[in-house]
């Protein structure tokens, strides 16, 4: 037995097998069983009953499911606009020779990532608070503009929301971009300087292009992370139900319908929705990207 | 040259702007933790130094007071080193089974790893909910550790890590007559420390900082962790932001003095899942 166990031939499995172990029932099982509640109406402890389509289609006339979807595409999307460009600048200016405490602001610009989303959320709640005193009204007053409700309106909501991703995420993103920046060889800049080329045309012609690698991994990251929001909202409006649901997303949804109201079917229903919009964005995204071209 | 000397300035200035703004909500959070909570709850967080009614008081509550801020704080540091050593242990050896070895499915085994990295994980919250439940795993720290005992990412990591170690160390081991596992366990892992750091403090991150998943399986008070214990604390009753706010930024603390100590670690371990060229 303890040669058997011993052999090349088994070892490989010994090594694997916590993997298949936890694949299995940690990860295949629940995804089957989550595309399996979705056409049933299940309430935890009580058994569960086949109702087809059903789940799906109360989806498609749910108005706030709309609302979350919209929401979390919308926050993907805004988050793409300001986590890749900024982060990609800062990267090549912190790179350029004429910078100086270079670790200094590394250190600083990654700070906000160590901090959990619960203690940065509870910051910016109250940075963003509706009295005239709080941080970010009294920075408007300095420019002669009225005190907001900002946790009350839509546009202003996101407005905080997408400042406390900012705040998090810029200098791990600058971060990924200075690596991606390290593995371009020099002697790109310096024919292109031989042949005249500018600043500008330097980072459009070969800083961008040749970037593409660490791009195309921070935009997958960005859009999973995006389209699976939840925390930073719950946290920002203290709880999963904002004014209106402005800040509602679509794994909020899926908690509100599964654990608050203990609808687990449905609420299955729309962990599947996520799963596929999920797929859909990111393939696409990779193919656009050239991804799956041959050679690339 | 003064062209050189004014673009230094330049890019000084810019990039000190940007940090102050970076720093400002830390800063703000500890002039807060000085202040009465109520005085939070009525002005909202600002930079405003009073100091009329700054005082050590919210810190003397926190470390004298009679509250469960500590019991979250030992229970986070146990959670986090356990699921860490686990995690990294385990991990390591699967992605050792993938390096070193031929056999059969291990491409399609691969595959089912990159697959979990591309499905995101609050889809299976509800069925791993349920699955704990039936398991009677709820309200333990098993239910916890468990399901990313064997992380697909880290796994993904590492075997790319092992990839660069040479087979002459394996097949050095096996002349030498240690058998398959005294390979991996005395000549792999010591190779292997640099990666472990690396994923130690990635890993270590998300488990301190985690909030979802624990809070929907430990219904226990005694049991939570600092972020589910600092979140019950944002009703404004008694002296909950008194301690909300000191023990907010009492909770940074060893996080950044961690960071000091192996920031080039941090750094590696938080863009480790870049791709490389």
């Amino acid at each position: 037995m303890k040669k058997i166990l011993h052999s090349q031939k088994v070892a490989p499995y010994v090594f694997i097998l916590p993997f298949v172990l936890v694949f299995l029932i940690f990860w295949l099982y629940p995804l089957l069983s989550s595309a399996g509640m979705s056409f049933q109406k299940v309430t935890l402890g009580q058994d569960a009953a086949w109702i087809g389509m059903n789940n799906y289609e109360k989806l498609l006339g749910d108005k706030i499911f709309g609302k979350a979807v919209m929401n979390s595409i919308v926050y993907m999307l805004l988050t793409l606009i300001v986590l890749i460009p900024g982060p990609m600048i800062l990267a090549v200016l912190i790179n350029s020779k004429y910078m100086t405490f270079k670790g200094f602001f590394k250190s600083s610009f990654f700070f906000p990532a160590l901090t959990s989303v619960v203690v940065a959320g509870t910051i910016f709640r109250l940075m963003f608070g509706e009295m005239e005193s709080s941080l970010i009204n009294t920075i408007l007053s300095w420019f002669d503009i009225e005190p907001m409700k900002f946790l009350k309106g839509q546009t202003t909501g996101f407005i905080a929301l997408l400042t406390l991703a900012a705040w998090r995420w810029t200098g791990v993103n600058m971060l990924y971009f200075l690596a991606g920046l390290n593995n371009i060889s020099d002697d790109y800049y310096e024919a292109a300087s031989i042949d005249g080329a500018s600043k500008f045309q330097k980072f459009m012609l070969i800083t961008v292009p040749l970037l593409k690698p660490t791009s195309i991994y921070v935009i997958t990251i960005s859009i999973y992370a995006g389209l699976a929001m939840f925390v930073e909202s719950l946290m920002l409006w203290n709880g999963n139900n904002s004014p209106k649901n402005i800040g509602l997303t679509i794994v909020g949804y899926l908690y509100r319908q599964g654990i608050e109201k203990n609808d687990l079917g449905y609420a299955a229903a729309v962990g599947i929705v996520l799963l596929a919009v999920t797929m859909i964005i990111n393939l696409s995204q990779l193919t656009l990207s050239g991804m799956f071209k041959k050679g690339d | 040259m003064e062209y050189e000397k004014l673009k230094k300035t330049g890019l000084f200035i810019f990039f000190a702007i940007i940090a102050t703004i970076i720093l400002i909500p830390f800063y703000a959070i500890m002039i807060a933790s000085f202040k009465p909570g109520q005085e939070l709850i009525r002005k909202g967080l600002n930079l405003h130094l009073d100091f009329s009614m700054m005082s050590f008081d919210n810190y003397i509550y926190l470390f004298t007071g009679n509250h469960s801020y500590f019991t979250w704080f030992g229970n986070s540091i146990l959670l986090t080193v356990v699921q860490v050593v686990l995690t990294l242990f385990i991990s390591a050896a699967v992605a050792y089974g993938f390096a070193a070895y031929e056999f059969r499915a291990k491409n399609f085994l691969f595959i089912c790893v990159l697959m979990i990295m591309m499905v995101p994980f609050e889809i299976l919250l509800l069925p791993l909910y349920t699955l704990t439940f039936e398991l009677g795993l709820m309200n333990t720290y098993s239910a916890i550790v468990l399901p990313g005992i064997a992380n697909a990412s880290t796994i993904f990591f590492f075997r790319q890590y092992l990839r660069g170690i040479p087979k002459e160390i394996i097949d050095a081991g096996r002349i030498d007559g240690a058998t398959e596992y005294g390979i991996f366990l005395r000549l792999i892992i010591p190779v292997m420390k640099p990666s472990f750091a690396a994923m130690a403090i990635l890993l270590g991150m998300n488990s301190w900082n985690n909030l979802l998943w624990p809070f929907m399986v430990l219904s226990d008070g005694s049991k939570y962790t600092l972020t589910i214990g600092l979140k019950t604390l944002l009703t404004p009753y008694g002296n909950n932001y008194d301690l909300l706010i000191a023990g907010s930024f009492f909770s940074i603390i060893p996080i950044l003095a961690l960071f000091f100590a192996f920031q080039k670690y941090f750094i590696d371990g938080m863009t480790a899942g870049a791709v490389k060229g």
